[in-house]
């Protein structure tokens, strides 16, 4: 259990928005408002891709003193992850981790950890859990 | 390099020209072993600095490389994005930690290169553009012209068509990658093309 009583938060980041947002209702569907939850994907043209600085936008609305885990899919949705979490003042990129995890069900796992108070390295080692 | 006012605008037009006039062409080999998003990226990255590129003029050279990588990061975005924007924040850091001097510039080159390369956990000969970087860097610390540091930074994207990819979408395709020029190779030859191009005929700079 996390002791300051916020339960970590989900970020999904895909290359197609349609994607992170599907991936976000069937979080919603599972664990409802107990935690924090945000997604993004897409480039500024409305085509598929990722961005730094919309990742950061996600983590920072879905930021919980108890952490926050990222749920990537392909290559540059985790180089960006990476980016944006140094992005975040040292205190926070401390708290922030991006799970080797399929995206559609290492969120919704990591979100059911995390609403029952796991502790964020708890919620990822979950997810990573479906990771051969 | 005395000052970066009459400098950093002029290559940042190179730059952003080079980039516009071949943003078909690094599509078409983005499309070929990708997914196609190389040459609008780019585009989109080399418009957002070209809008800046007076303020960005104005400012001391380590603060403006940090700030255009910052820029490229955010825009560019891919995995193109963090990569050419981990160079630029790199030689910024590196420029502003050693202060000013002939060469020192050429002197931040190898550890931003070396931070691209973690950052794309890529190595030399994966067909990515670290091995145009490599060339590049190789090329500038034996204070190559910049004509040469131009041939060879083509010639280390020509010998990406022989590889296969190691690193990126591309390497879903395993043998298939094989016979395409890498595209970040592609764009990375083209912009040191431009960038040498643009130093000779300003030999003051
Ligand atoms: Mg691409």
């Amino acid at each position: 259990m996390n002791t300051n009583g916020a339960n970590v938060g989900i970020v999904i980041v895909s290359h197609s928005p349609l994607i992170a947002r599907g991936t976000a209702d069937m979080v919603r569907q599972m664990v409802g408002d107990s935690v924090p939850l945000a997604w993004c994907g897409g480039n500024a043209e409305g085509g598929l891709g990722t961005n730094a600085r919309d990742i950061l936008t996600a983590i920072t609305s879905a930021w919980s003193e108890a952490g926050v885990a990222v749920f990537v899919d392909l290559g540059g949705a985790e180089t960006n992850s990476e980016m944006a979490i140094e992005m975040l003042e040292p205190a926070r990129a401390r708290r922030v981790l991006i799970c080797n995890a399929p995206i559609v069900e290492g969120a919704v796992m990591a979100a059911a950890e995390a609403s029952g108070g796991a502790a964020l390295a708890r919620v990822v080692a979950t997810a990573e859990e479906l990771s051969p | 390099m005395r000052t970066s006012r009459p400098l950093l605008p002029g290559l940042i037009e190179a730059c952003h020209a080079v980039i516009v006039s071949n943003a078909d062409h690094l599509g078409e080999l983005d499309r070929a072993i990708g997914d196609g998003d190389h040459g609008t990226n780019m585009k989109r990255g080399s418009e957002a600095v070209y809008a800046e590129r007076d303020q960005l003029g104005g400012l001391p050279l380590p603060e403006a490389l940090e700030k255009i990588g910052m820029v490229l990061v955010t825009t560019i975005g891919g995995a193109a994005g963090p990569l050419y924007g981990t160079l630029l924040i790199e030689m910024g850091r590196g420029l502003r930690a050693a202060g000013s001097g002939d060469g020192v510039l050429a002197e931040t080159l190898p550890p931003a290169v070396a931070a691209v390369a973690r950052r794309g956990r890529a190595q030399a000969g994966d067909k990515t553009l670290l091995d145009v970087l490599y060339a590049v860097q190789q090329a500038v610390l034996k204070q190559s012209p910049p004509a040469e540091v131009a041939a060879y930074a083509m010639s280390a994207a020509t010998d990406t068509i022989a590889m296969k990819a190691l690193r990126g979408r591309a390497s879903f395709l395993g043998d298939r990658s094989i016979g395409h020029m890498d595209p970040g190779a592609c764009s990375c030859a083209l912009l040191t093309g431009s960038i040498c191009r643009f130093l000779e005929e300003f030999p003051s700079a």
